[in-house]
């Protein structure tokens, strides 16, 4: 028996602060100004995507005791982005990545709320967690984590936040002039949570929003990260450059929805990529080349390699072969306020298989770097293109993609206008929104508040 | 120019002939459906919209067809309440619930194109480095029209949904308020404010305003010379920076702040752009814009550019009796005469104007008027008062500048780190 045919689901990532954005290339705009943002979002709305993401940092990055300047660096703050990008645009989801730690449940919980208020129903919260003390030096809390202490504040910080979220039921607010009943419980909004991060209560101060809670995202990749997503995220931002790597993944992560006892649509899995289109497949693959030489320079190659090897390389030749000696293993003295380095695989195996790689192929460092360092990518002409993603998607290796542009704002517009009506033509993707909310587009139901859930089931 | 105050009416031709004072400006205070607490029950109010982008734009559209300088935009950390400072008060009968008023500025942005926007945000509770990248955004997507209202909060309840730190309760009595341990807990949290504006202009200036290079032939993006470690250390909390938001196109977004004495005069007078006021009579305007003054010489600011504006809440009508008909029968509603901290005003756009050219007369440099009912009252200010100011060349015929700033008549801040002795040194 033939499975039905998947739709798509496709998003778009303003392109930020890594070596994938060509900030070189003369049609490269700017990263801050809103007109930017403005085109991005109204040519995914214009393709039908589902939803715009915008990444986040909270301490601009530094390598070798300075601030990193070969990337872009600076970006606006994504609550307010999102939410004048809701008076530019009708149906596209606004998703935002906000950290965990360096916020309160609180605060959080009621700008979201109000975005979702305020886009009439299209907000998106991609948690993420961090723990450094070099963010942490930027807020109040000051310190850090331990580190194994960050999803055990991000799973409390998302179940309170939820609490807030659920203390309307969506019904209080009467606003009748004529009896003078603005509100028929004077107890909307109460909550209380107590745990071992957060001991808060009261009452919520924002009603209950069109989505009842924004679309809750989930990026990484580690076993408590995919845990915790099965657990509690409606899709998950991954990372996998190949198709058996994202089949491997799609069925790990939708195989630990059952012991959660959700479903297999109630999580979506959607992997970043880039892309490069060509007329044909020669020229596609010579701009790919191009775009990467541009990504890839051979101070950006050292800067990586330092990265992983947790030292100073600046005396290496980035065309010569990779350094024999290992990296330093503890404290990141090197590179801060990278995700790449919070999160990495054990560096003396990560270095003992790219050396290995590199004499194999005979690469260079920058050749390595440029080799390991792209994510996964379509390359071809936007007929390749398509079958390649539609693929994906129909043999379960992700449920759609979130696309990263390397050049802002224009990025984005080939792919609107060549690739996806390729795949509209052949009905795996939406030609008109089907419904209004963010949740309606993902195909994910309204959540109804605990207390009404109760009520019904009582 | 005399200082008694302004005759009405008879006097209007020659102030216009003559030489008008200095232009006057004006502000408009929204919350809710208006500042009465009846003020949803209104004929024309809309008070099961008031969670929608569509309520808020159509108010701000509004005030910018008045050619006002700004709206501000109430807000907190907690549901409405008759006993603020006790907390919840179980009350079904008036507008509760509301949404963030930095995300209700930045929705409306993009909707409008000269008037401020100034959101109110809490400093007591929240961070100062998200607050100021958040209103550099704001800067940036209304194109230099961007402020803040800083406010401090000695709420238990909203204290309670931070979980963070403890504060002494609130007194319940004037003598508790006037006691040593109140007045001390209150300076604390002003403090706390100073240092949290501190180091919001501190991060907007901690990238120079060309810092950007895009230098593709050395392949640096930033010149990092260009940015700046804050490094602030305060008693509350220490911030490192820089931002991670470039400066924004004001340079430095409009701050502002509320307060109803000596310790908030002082944070008014060191730390922001515009402070508000709540005199009862002129006497009392020249007396609070004195110690202001006072404050600002003293803080070396006296050569700034400082507005000192008046607040108050306002019933307009085309005639006076229906004006204050129209409070009465709120107060009706409501169970309660309105109380208020600003002064209330009941009467015409004319008998407003006088008023309004009178405080002017006694030092105040602006006004933020609080509408009692939305959008009633507002459409008065925008329709009526305007016009009559207009009329008495006391008002603008046309938006001047593109930002708030130059609304405003305030420069654009010079950079604190660029040409700094070090730089400077090499």
């Amino acid at each position: 028996m033939s499975k039905p045919v998947k739709q798509i689901h496709l998003a778009a990532h303003f392109p930020g602060v890594n070596n994938t954005t060509v900030w070189s290339d003369p049609r490269s705009g700017s990263h801050i100004e809103f007109e930017s943002f403005v085109h991005l979002a109204q040519t995914a709305e214009r393709a039908k995507f589902d939803f715009l993401f915008l990444a986040e940092g909270l301490r601009l990055r530094e390598q070798g005791g300075e601030i990193y300047d070969l990337d872009v660096v600076g970006r606006p703050d994504t609550f307010t982005v999102l939410a004048a990008l809701a008076a530019v645009t009708d149906r596209l989801g606004l998703t935002g990545t906000i950290n965990s730690t360096f916020n309160e449940p609180y605060e959080v919980a009621r700008q979201f709320a109000s975005l979702d208020h305020l886009s009439a129903g299209r907000a998106a919260w991609n948690v993420v967690t961090s723990w450094d003390a070099f963010t942490g030096e930027n807020f109040r809390r000051g310190g850090f984590l331990e580190q194994q202490q960050r999803y055990s504040r991000a799973k409390q910080f998302l179940d309170t936040a939820w609490e807030l979220f659920d203390s309307w039921r969506g019904d209080e607010i009467a606003a009748d002039k004529d009896s003078g009943v603005f509100l028929t419980d004077p107890l909307a909004g109460s909550f209380r949570h107590q745990d071992d991060h957060f001991d808060i209560g009261g009452q919520f101060n924002v009603p209950r929003s069109p989505q009842g809670r924004p679309v809750i995202f989930q990026a990484g990749d580690s076993e408590e990260g995919r845990e915790f997503a099965a657990s509690t995220a409606d899709a998950i931002f991954s990372r996998h450059s190949t198709l058996d790597a994202g089949k491997a993944f799609y069925t790990d992560v939708k195989g630990r929805l059952a012991r959660y006892g959700r479903g297999h649509d109630q999580l979506l899995i959607l992997p970043a990529a880039t892309f490069v289109l060509g007329d044909t497949e020669a020229e596609a693959a010579e701009l790919a080349h191009e775009v990467r030489l541009q990504q890839f320079s051979g101070q950006t190659a050292i800067k990586l390699l330092e990265q992983v090897w947790n030292r100073d390389l600046s005396a290496y030749d980035p065309d010569g072969p990779l350094p024999e000696i290992d990296p330093l293993i503890g404290e990141h003295t090197i590179a801060k306020g990278r995700a790449s380095v919070r999160n990495g695989r054990d560096p003396i195996e990560l270095a003992n298989e790219w050396r290995a790689r590199a004499e194999a192929e005979k690469l260079s460092i920058r050749e390595l770097i440029a080799a390991v360092g792209g994510r996964q990518s379509f390359i071809g002409t936007p007929a390749t293109v398509a079958e390649t993603i539609n693929q994906f998607v129909q043999e379960d290796a992700s449920d759609g993609f979130i696309l990263v542009p390397h050049i802002t704002p224009s990025g984005l517009d080939e792919f609107a206008d060549t690739v996806v009506p390729l795949l509209q033509e052949r009905g795996v993707f939406r030609t008109e929104y089907e419904g209004e909310t963010l949740r309606d587009h993902l195909g994910l139901g309204t959540p109804t508040p605990a207390a009404a859930a109760e009520a019904v089931a009582s | 120019m005399p200082s008694s105050p302004i005759s009405p009416a008879a006097d209007d031709a020659a102030d216009v002939e003559g030489s008008p004072a200095a232009p006057l400006h004006l502000a408009v205070a929204l919350d809710g459906a208006g500042w009465h607490p009846a003020a949803w029950r209104e004929p024309r109010a809309r008070p099961a919209e008031l969670l929608t982008a569509r309520y808020w734009s159509d108010l701000v559209a509004e005030a910018e067809r008045g050619l006002l300088d700004f709206v501000t935009i109430e807000d907190s950390l907690s549901l409405q309440s008759t006993q603020p400072l006790q907390g919840p008060d179980d009350r079904t009968d008036q507008v509760r619930g509301r949404l963030d008023a930095v995300l209700i500025a930045a929705r409306i942005a993009p909707l409008s194109r000269r008037i401020g926007l100034v959101p109110t945000a809490i400093a007591t509770h929240t961070e100062p480095f998200h607050l100021s990248k958040a209103i550099a955004t704001l800067d940036y997507v209304s194109g230099g029209r961007a402020g803040i209202r800083v406010q401090i909060s000695g709420r238990p309840d909203e204290t309670a949904h931070f979980g963070r730190r403890e504060f002494p309760p609130l007194p319940t009595d004037a003598a508790g308020f006037a006691s040593p341990e109140f007045q001390q807990a209150i300076t604390a949290r002003f403090d706390e404010a100073a240092d949290y504006v501190e180091v919001l202009r501190r991060l907007w200036d901690s990238w120079e305003d060309d810092a950007e290079i895009r230098d593709t032939a050395t392949g640096r993006f930033v010149d990092r010379k260009k940015l700046h470690y804050i490094d602030f250390q305060g008693e509350y909390f220490s911030v490192k920076g820089p931002s991670i938001t470039p400066r924004p196109p004001q340079g430095q977004p409009l701050v502002t702040a509320l307060g109803h004495m000596t310790v908030p005069y002082q944070l008014i007078a060191r730390a922001t752009d515009v402070g508000y006021v709540t005199p009862r009579d002129a006497a009392h305007a020249r007396e609070i814009t004195a110690e202001i003054r006072a404050e600002q010489a003293a803080a070396g600011r006296a050569g700034e550019t400082l507005h000192v504006f008046g607040d108050l809440v306002v019933f307009l009508d085309d005639d006076a009796a229906a004006a204050a008909d129209r409070k009465d029968r709120l107060d009706q509603l409501a169970g309660a005469e309105l109380q208020s901290d600003a002064r209330i005003f009941t009467g015409t756009a004319a008998q407003l104007a006088d008023l309004l050219l009178e405080l002017q007369q006694a030092g105040l440099t602006g006004f933020r008027l609080r509408p009692g009912a939305l959008p009633d009252d507002l459409e008065q200010i925008t329709r009526r008062l305007v016009p009559e100011l207009q009329r008495r060349g006391a008002f603008r015929l046309g938006y001047e500048a593109d930002t708030l700033r130059g609304l405003l008549g305030l420069p654009r801040p010079a950079n604190r780190y660029a040409n700094s002795p070090v730089a400077a040194a090499i």
